[in-house]
């Protein structure tokens, strides 16, 4: 690819076109935030230019009616809880799988199993879940959608993070023991420092499909514990849609990921290629 | 060679000093992994799959079960939404991701052409990725809709006449699909970068020696290097095509009629709308069993062919 003698021309025809998938990319984005900004009566007439208003971002933040910063809480409450619940479980799973000794068709059953369970539609599970929860009180509340998130997301993150497990050198981990440390000192002082990019970027991931989650937050939570993807989705059921609202709170709902997109976007990339391509 | 020797004795010799024999921590740090899958994913499924053979009631809160056989899964073939649901899943699932790879690989290919701004073009072809299913579906909802979408003012603009997308069912599931490419092709564009990347570069440098144009480069050279990383791209894309909810749930809710009906939208629908427990249990497990067989038919047909371009 690289040897290959480049022409200005074609140089530019290649930015051109990136430029226009740039931009059906980032129109649809911008439009629907821009129609956050807008009147109802604008959007409906199809105006081309409009005079911004903040009052549709006012009803949906404030607006004694609306729950949006109540389901905001909740999403980066279960987000939050359920990434350290996934990670530190997924972590500690990987390193035990790859490096514990134990026997392969433990290693293999266990992988293979949680690939078909990564298959399953969630809502065949919700149902299930629905009933447990139900059965043992849990119904309603934050632990059932986290414990959720969490097990939905523990596949990616076992796989994940067992790509960065096997990355750390053995000769290491063996040094590091015959120099006397036990188990929690060699995964704390040893593993931890080198694993810590893969530990940032299953975080990240594993954040985004919480906060992204919406089948399962449907079933399981109440209005209470309503996330943001489950606040959304009122807006468009709504006898008469209240557009300019949805696409304000639309618009809302993708600032965690801009500003992931912006701090780490490193660690993005780094989280959805390394499972696919080692 | 003396060093590496040294090595192996050391290693031999040391047993002890490897990880593998703290058998308390061993199982400290397997166990939880292994107890939530067991709880929430072995058990549930369990649950499910007893359900299946029962009827359940509810009658003030409370549920009855009884034997109910076989007869759910009997049901099931007669299901005209289990079965429109069926079809129009796999319909959605192999065109959308044929036409994710398709486009994700072209892009992957023109931004490797490029040096200056690659970051740039990077991270905005990403941010679909991270947008939530039910955004997605609202954008494009707004961007669809019939008197004020974008989409229909564009092709106004070109004299073409305006077109329910979403509400026609000529057009509805062809409308979900598309906007299921423009969400998932930047998955498939930044593996397929990924990979492209990680090529080595002097196969291509003999390519070029050999005179080879830039279409026989990408047929000989480039796609044939390619192939596992499109394989596994495309079964996991296809996995989660499978499972497809949430734009489907905002844009079509399944309809016009059954024209966007897709199999999770169906379960969702007997589970929790119509209550159907036992029957909904057997949806499940029929889904299950069904999309477990077409991936194990996609991935053996991948290295099938991953074989015959070696």
């Amino acid at each position: 690819m690289s040897g290959m003698v480049t022409t200005p021309a074609r140089h530019i025809a290649w930015h051109l076109i990136l430029a226009i998938c740039a931009v059906v990319v980032l129109v649809p984005v911008v439009w629907t935030v821009a129609a956050g900004f807008r009147t109802q009566i604008s959007l409906l007439m199809g105006e081309m230019a409009f005079k911004p208003v903040l009052s549709n971002f006012a009803e949906v933040l404030f607006s004694k009616t609306s729950d949006f910063l109540i389901n905001y809480r909740n999403s980066l409450l279960i987000g939050t809880c359920s990434t350290v619940l996934c990670v530190s479980i997924a972590t500690l799973g990987a390193w035990s799988l790859h490096r514990m000794r134990w026997r392969a068709w433990v290693v293999n059953s266990f992988l293979g199993w949680t690939l078909i369970f990564n298959m399953m539609p969630p809502v065949a599970l919700a149902s299930a879940w629905y009933t447990m929860t139900r059965s043992v009180g849990l119904d309603n509340s934050f632990l059932a959608l986290i414990l959720a998130h969490t097990t939905l997301n523990l596949p990616m993150a076992i796989w994940l993070m067992s790509v960065f497990v096997r990355d750390v050198p053995r000769e290491l981990e063996e040094a590091a023991l015959m120099d006397g440390a036990n188990t929690p000192v060699l995964l704390r002082y040893v593993v931890l420092p080198i694993i810590a990019p893969g530990l940032a970027a299953t975080s990240v991931l594993t954040f985004i499909f919480s906060w992204n989650e919406f089948a399962v937050a449907l079933t399981l939570s109440t209005k209470q514990s309503a996330t943001v993807p489950v606040a959304i989705a009122k807006f468009a059921q709504d006898f008469e849609i209240q557009y300019t609202q949805m696409a304000a709170s639309a618009a809302l709902s993708i600032l965690p990921a801009l500003v992931l997109l912006l701090v780490a976007q490193r660690y993005i990339v780094a989280g959805l290629t390394q499972g696919a391509v080692k | 060679m003396n060093a590496k020797l040294d090595r192996t004795a050391a290693r031999t010799a040391d047993r002890n000093a490897s990880p593998g024999s703290d058998t308390l921590w061993k199982w400290l740090t397997f166990s939880p992994a292994f107890a939530f899958m067991l709880l929430f994913s072995a058990l549930p499924l369990i649950n499910l799959v007893a359900t299946s053979f029962q009827n359940v009631t509810w009658t003030g809160g409370q549920a009855d079960h009884s034997a109910a056989g076989l007869s759910h899964y009997l049901a099931l073939p007669a299901d005209v939404l289990f079965r429109a649901g069926l079809v129009n899943t796999i319909i959605f699932a192999f065109v959308a991701v044929g036409g994710q790879a398709v486009l994700g690989l072209a892009l992957a290919l023109f931004t490797t052409k490029v040096t200056r701004g690659r970051t740039i073009y990077r991270a905005i072809f990403i941010l679909p990725i991270l947008i939530p299913g039910i955004v997605i579906g609202a954008i494009w909802k707004l961007m669809l809709n019939f008197d004020f979408g974008l989409v229909n003012k564009l092709l106004g603009a070109i004299a073409i006449a305006p077109h329910d997308w979403l509400g026609g069912s000529d057009t509805a599931l062809l409308s979900v699909i598309a906007v299921d490419i423009w969400h998932w092709t930047p998955f498939c564009f930044l593996l397929f970068l990924a990979g492209l990347e990680s090529l080595p570069q002097d196969v291509f440098e003999a390519a070029n020696m050999d005179g080879a144009n830039a279409w026989q480069e990408f047929i000989y050279v480039t796609l044939p290097l390619m192939i596992p990383t499109i394989v596994v791209t495309c079964a996991f894309r296809l996995v989660l095509a499978f499972k497809v909810f949430d734009e489907v749930y905002l844009l079509t809710g399944g309809g016009p009629g059954t024209s966007t009906e897709v199999i999770s939208f169906t379960l969702y629908q007997r589970f929790f709308t119509e209550d159907q427990l036992g029957y909904g249990s057997a949806m499940s497990v029929a889904v299950i069993f069904i999309v477990s067989l077409l991936l194990v038919f996609a991935i053996s047909a991948g290295r099938r062919f991953e074989g015959a371009a070696k």
